[in-house]
């Protein structure tokens, strides 16, 4: 059995690819072309009122749900595939980890591009602790989203679209994380980022989700044009893109030498993880290039749940996760890590506090758990070879892993719950919401089961997760990051709890019609309590399994016990105060205190301006200040140098011309005038 | 059917559909089309059969890992100007079928795009045959006299087309377009001639040619004049400006084969003429073509960023593009050489598409401003999906083409140690960020938004159209899906060049 | 008479044409002036002819040739000249520059 799943092992990618390519072309079957049917229906003299035309092609886009069916059967067999190999995996590999090096398994792997003689990128699967727990959480997340998605999107003309895009992004999302070279990952990087672009501008007539997806896009790229310059570095130096090479304590000696930058003396290996991880940095949106995140919850909010916050965000916590024996040796890039994770951390959650859109705030509450989780990585040594050396610390590694798995379903539950919010009132404002708790009683209970997990609230799955994370810091030493970890905890317990109260506590604040819940979207959000509950029960999987040569959990456990007792503290004092200024739905006390912070609240809730700055970068450097110029260059410069050889042969032509008088009798007196000349030269 | 004489029929079959519209009564323009079409896809047939039978042969001859000289399948020589020692010798290499390859799919899916064509069809597409047999003729060719014959052939009939079937300016394009490839053609005669005198043995011929060692202070001027010769061809900095106005006012199909083929011609001459021969020469000059390519890649990406035209920002895209080709050569490198040759079929493929659905997306709206446009994705979701698909070709996302020529040529590139080459390839690296950026604008101006209430009515693509377009996205995925079988072929003829290149 | 009176009279001749080919305003009177620069060709090659040629015949057949052959260029040359006429209603040849670069 175990046999049949590993050699099958691509199943798990032809699945979710096999879903996107039968809706796709039932999809061009029946949706021929829509203009076509709206001129039939015109010749036919049904109809002559072009609303009456929409509403029939509107009308006939819905048609049965026949694509949706189909992604939830294929992802449902996806999800017991990924739990199969997961299984297998479990019972085989880390069951006798003396016959699997670093507990690896690439159970598949094909030459698809071969550059040299040598050097040849595969299309492999690599299974390893990672890569099996993000299987089982894009596949399940996926599946349950799918379900949540019937519901939601089931007056949208564009369903059927909307489940095919949804399968091409979990056939590339599962094609990342098994991905047994680096450039396999870097190719579904980029598919992932082009899921993501499509399903960012799903509605492709509203400019604003147009203008997302295109910012979304041109931010990851700008960050994977560096991935791939360190990809070209890194796989230069060791003459391999497999993980299993450039992991290696070869591949590090070989980079760790000085180099000479202009007249900068740089680390090569620093320079090249540094590289690296700018790939993660844009993907994972850390500041300062996390412009996009926030922007991108145009999309739809499934889109907005599976994406943007459980699975392709954290592809940058995986990227230096899978990579993390080289980023191990490089300590200048480790640092840059924990730095920008810990602010990113503190920053996204001071935004979050002043938000009003519900998905916002979400999105900057993402951003602050994937600084959470890039700075446990950042506060972590490890080494998969060798015996532990004294100043190893692989906890920081298990507990962002922890973390990156907790995080996936409370944060994919928290959007679900906000995408039922918006459906009840038909607007992100958290100030058009208010008194859902008494009409949408089971997204209330379930809701407030991640509040209290992303809070850090004993015994829900963020609990234990987050405390991994602050030991990590703690016991490594780095007192600030520890500092900030806990203070970021307060204020996310904080905004979170703003969110809940505002949402469901006290008096509806706009007018509800019909307020009910979808069957489906519930019991996708009602399924998502189980995890949140029970995560817990796992730590000792990601504490012991994670890595090959870490400490045992047990060692770890001897932390003080004072530590969960200060973070639950924090952030029962951060739902505390959230409750002092909004309970029961209240603003008016935070309206004072706003005005009392008057221009620095005014910052804040306008992201420190960073996007302005984007955008006068963007427009008033690159477009006026180079492209422009480059444009006029080419039409005036180049082109006019080579109008200006056409206009000198041109006047060269005039020049011959005058000769050229059309009087018979100049010509011939020039003839004989020549003849002449001739005559006298040659005598 | 035998190898010499299959390339033979090849370039003579669209002759013969020339000659055969010529016979053709001027108003009856569904026959003329007809036999063009004919006449092309069995071309197409008999280039693929090519193909197969060169997979075939190649398989089985001696690898050659370490020879310096290209083996030329197919051979056939025989006197023509026996004064002169110009021969009709002919014979192919992978490089050639593939770009054989390349213009059958593309004249073909051209044809069916100019099915529209009205005004004097007749003379249309008899330069348009005219000129297709001018490629196939340059890609056969191992006599260089004969070669630039062809090339001459394939140059001439563009003046007309643009001047007279073009939209806009399209004589002042014709003109510049083909006054500045002439003068380039100017570059390579005396090129041409400076290696038959200079040789020694007085032949045009490639595969004698290649293993004459010319002196140094020959190649140190010869190799500037071929390769800048062929490079107008190839648009490189700054004689790339031909291409914009050229491409702008050119017809769909005429675009769609200029861009496609026509520029390959350049690349292929550069490769073919100027590295292969004048190894010496190219290690001499490479840094400074490096720059003036690098110049290229990031000058053509800046300069669409801020057009309006969508013919112009494809014209521009196509600069940069085919600067990455010239930017593989320049490496020097195995892996540089084989993305470049890699990149002119990728960027052949996709650029034919992308002229192919701005014409008919023109064909129906009337306009190719992008700001004036909008919404497409509404009324025309097949043409729009096809413009984004063909958009992420050209941003190079994996699973198409472009981005297995790219990541050839920046590994290829990046396999160079020299420093200028370093800091080049991480120039060209960061052009695909701006590459993104044009494409992006592009393809959400135009599929996206709100549509305007005067294009609402517009259809999608008729069954015909949707025939070109889909050969076209399905080459596009296949050879991003499925590279193996063009690399091992690349890879067999770039040996002996790269073996010359580095004795 | 010896070789040289011939050729100086040919020489003679020839300038006379030319003069006249470069002076006259009239097409016609270029015409003539034409005429007697062949002429005067001709009074060469017959004078050679009869004084210095092994075979008189020979130089003879030239000046035949050049006879029939200028019969014919008057023939078209007048004909134009008429339609010119025609079309121009003056044959001033400083007018007739339409063929100017």
């Amino acid at each position: 059995m175990a046999e049949f799943i590993f050699t099958n092992s691509y199943l798990l990618l032809i699945l979710p690819l096999l879903s996107f390519v039968i809706i796709v072309l039932w999809l061009a079957g029946k949706y021929q072309n829509p203009a076509e049917l709206d001129k039939t229906l015109r010749c036919q003299n049904q109809i002559n009122d072009s609303e009456e035309t929409q509403k029939r092609a509107d009308d006939f886009a819905k048609g049965p749900k026949i694509a949706g069916l189909a992604a939830i059967l294929l992802a449902t067999l996806n999800a017991l595939y990924g739990l199969g190999l997961a299984t297998a995996y479990y019972q085989h590999v880390l069951a006798q980890p003396e016959h699997y090096p670093n507990r690896t398994l690439v159970c598949f792997d094909l030459a698809w591009l071969n550059f040299s003689p040598g050097l040849t990128a595969n299309m492999g699967i690599y299974l390893d602790p990672i890569s099996v727990m993000m299987i089982v959480v894009i596949t399940m997340i996926s599946l349950l989203v799918n379900i949540y998605s019937i519901g939601y999107m089931k007056d949208d003309p564009a369903f059927d679209r909307f489940f095919a895009l949804m399968s091409l992004f979990t056939f590339s999302m599962l094609g990342l994380v098994v991905s047994s070279n680096i450039l396999q990952m870097f190719v579904f990087w980029e598919l992932v980022g082009v899921s993501s672009y499509t399903l960012i501008g799903f509605w492709y007539e509203k400019p604003s989700a147009v203008a997302a997806s295109k910012k979304a896009f041109i931010v990851t790229r700008f960050a994977d044009a560096f991935f791939l310059i360190g990809i070209l570095l890194v796989s230069f130096q060791a003459k391999s893109f497999d993980f299993l090479t450039l992991n290696l304590p070869e591949t590090a000696a070989l980079l760790n030498q000085s180099i000479v930058l202009g007249s900068v003396p740089v680390n090569l290996l620093t320079l090249a993880t540094l590289l690296i991880f700018a790939g993660g940095w844009g993907k994972s949106a850390m500041f300062p290039l996390h412009i996009w995140l926030p922007d991108a919850m145009e999309g739809p909010t499934p889109v907005s749940s599976i994406i943007h916050s459980a699975t392709m965000v954290v592809a940058g916590v995986f990227l230096t996760a899978r990579m993390f024996p080289l980023f191990s040796e490089a300590v200048g890039t480790l640092a840059v890590v924990q730095f920008i994770g810990s602010f990113t951390a503190i920053f996204a959650a001071i935004i979050a506090i002043t938000q009003r859109d519900i998905k916002r705030i979400l999105a900057f509450s993402t951003l602050s758990q994937l600084g959470y989780m890039l700075f446990s990585l950042g506060v972590a040594k490890i080494s998969l070879h060798g015996e532990m050396g004294p100043g190893l610390n692989s906890l920081g590694y298990s507990a962002a892993m922890y973390h990156v798995f907790t995080h996936a379903f409370f944060k994919c539950m928290l959007f679900l719950g906000a995408g039922a919010l918006i459906h009840a009132v038909h607007s992100n404002d958290l100030m058009a919401m208010g008194g859902l708790k008494r009409l949408m009683p089971k997204t209330y209970w379930s809701l407030l089961a991640a509040c209290l997990a992303i809070g850090g609230i004993f015994p829900f799955s963020g609990f234990w997760s987050k405390d991994a994370i602050l030991l990590a810091a703690l016991q490594s030493g780095h007192y600030v990051t520890f500092g900030v970890g806990l203070v970021t905890g307060g204020l996310t317990a904080f905004y979170m709890f703003r969110l809940f109260f505002l949402a469901f506590h006290g008096e509806a604040r706009s007018e509800l019609h019909d307020v009910h819940e979808d069957p489906w979207m519930t019991f996708s959000i009602v399924a998502l309590t189980i995890p949140t509950l029970g995560a817990g029960l796992f730590e000792h999987f990601f504490a012991g399994e994670m890595v090959a040569s870490g400490l045992a959990y047990a060692d770890h456990l001897s932390h003080p016990l004072w530590l969960p007792v200060i973070a639950s503290l924090v952030g029962i004092s951060g739902i505390g105060l959230a409750w002092g200024f909004y309970g029961h739905g209240r603003t008016e006390k935070a309206d004072e205190w706003r005005q009392w912070f008057g221009p620095v609240y005014q910052l804040v809730q306008n992201k420190f301006y960073i996007d302005e700055i984007y955008l006068f970068i963007t427009h008033r450097i690159i477009f006026q200040g180079i492209g422009a110029p480059v444009k006029w260059f080419d039409r005036n410069i180049v082109d006019g140098a080579m109008n200006l050889c056409g206009r000198i042969l041109q006047l060269g032509g005039k020049m011959v011309r005058l000769a050229q008088n059309g009087q018979l009798q100049f010509y011939l007196g020039v003839t004989v005038l020549g003849l002449a000349a001739l005559l006298f030269l040659a005598s | 059917m035998n190898g010499p004489f299959l390339l033979t029929l090849i370039w003579i079959i669209p002759f013969v559909v020339a000659l055969a519209c010529l016979l053709v009564p001027h108003d009856n323009h569904r026959l003329m089309k007809l036999f063009s079409l004919v006449g092309n896809l069995i071309n197409l047939g008999l280039v693929i059969l090519l193909t197969l039978k060169f997979i075939n042969v190649a398989g089985i001859a001696p690898a050659g890992s370490d020879s310096s000289a290209s083996i030329f399948h197919f051979a056939y020589k025989t006197p023509w100007f026996k004064i002169m020692n110009i021969e009709y010798n002919i014979g192919v290499d992978a490089i050639s079928v593939l770009m054989m390859l390349l213009t059958a799919i593309v004249i073909f899916c051209g044809i069916l795009a100019s099915w529209e064509v009205k005004q004097q069809a007749k003379e249309f597409f008899i330069l348009l045959n005219v000129l297709v047999a001018g490629v196939y003729g340059v890609f056969v060719s191992i006599d260089l006299f004969v070669l630039f014959m062809f090339y001459e052939i394939a140059v001439l009939p563009m003046y007309l087309l643009i001047g007279l079937w073009g939209t806009g300016r399209k004589e002042y394009a014709a003109m510049k377009l083909v006054l500045m490839l002439v003068a380039g053609s100017a570059f390579i005669l005396a090129g041409i001639l400076g290696l038959y005198f200079e040789s020694g043995i007085s032949t045009f011929d490639l595969a004698l040619l290649s293993q004459v060692r010319f002196s140094d202070s020959f190649q140190y001027w010869a190799f500037p004049v071929i390769f800048l010769g062929f490079g107008v061809l190839g648009a490189i900095f700054p004689f790339h400006t031909w291409s914009p106005d050229g491409h702008a006012s050119a017809p769909t199909a005429v675009s769609m084969l200029h861009a496609g083929v026509l520029m390959k011609l350049g690349g292929y001459g550069c490769l073919r003429v100027g590295m292969y021969l004048l190894p010496e020469g190219a290690q001499v000059w490479m840094g400074f073509f490096l720059v003036l390519v690098t110049i290229n890649v990031l000058y053509g990406a800046f300069g669409a960023l801020r057009q309006t035209d969508l013919k112009y920002i494809t014209a521009y895209s196509s600069v940069s593009h085919c600067g990455l080709v010239l930017f593989g050569f320049t490496a020097m490198t195995f892996t540089g050489l084989k993305g470049g040759v890699l990149q002119m079929i990728s960027h052949g493929l996709m650029t034919a598409l992308f002229f192919c659905l701005i014409g008919m997306i023109y064909g129906r709206t009337h306009t190719r401003t992008v700001s004036e446009m909008g919404g497409l994705m509404k009324v025309m979701p097949f043409l729009s999906v096809a413009f984004v698909i063909v958009g992420f070709a050209g941003l190079g996302l994996p699973s198409l083409s472009g981005f297995v020529a790219e990541a050839n040529i920046f590994v290829g590139s990046f396999a160079n140690t020299a420093a200028i080459n370093r800091v080049c390839t991480v120039l060209a690296v960061l052009s695909i960020v701006v590459t993104a950026v044009y494409v992006l604008r592009a393809v959400n101006a135009l599929v996206n938004g709100p549509i305007a209430p005067k294009f609402s009515l517009l259809t999608d693509a008729t069954a015909l159209e949707k025939v070109p377009v889909s050969i076209l996205l399905f080459c596009l995925f296949g050879m991003g899906i499925m590279p193996g079988w063009i690399i091992e072929l690349v890879n067999g003829a770039i040996k002996p060049i790269f073996n010359n290149l580095s004795r | 008479m010896t070789l040289s009176h011939f050729i100086i009279l040919s020489l003679m001749l020839c300038a006379i044409g030319v003069y006249g080919v470069l002076t006259r305003r009239n097409l016609i009177g270029i015409l003539l002036s034409v005429e007697v620069i062949l002429n005067g060709a001709n009074l060469n090659f017959a004078a050679f002819a009869h004084f210095r040629a092994f075979d008189p015949t020979a130089g003879a057949v030239f000046p035949i040739f050049v006879m029939a052959v200028s019969a014919c260029e008057m023939a078209v040359a007048l004909a134009i000249v008429i339609s010119m006429y025609r079309r121009k209603k003056r044959l001033d040849v400083y007018r007739l520059e339409e063929l100017n670069g």
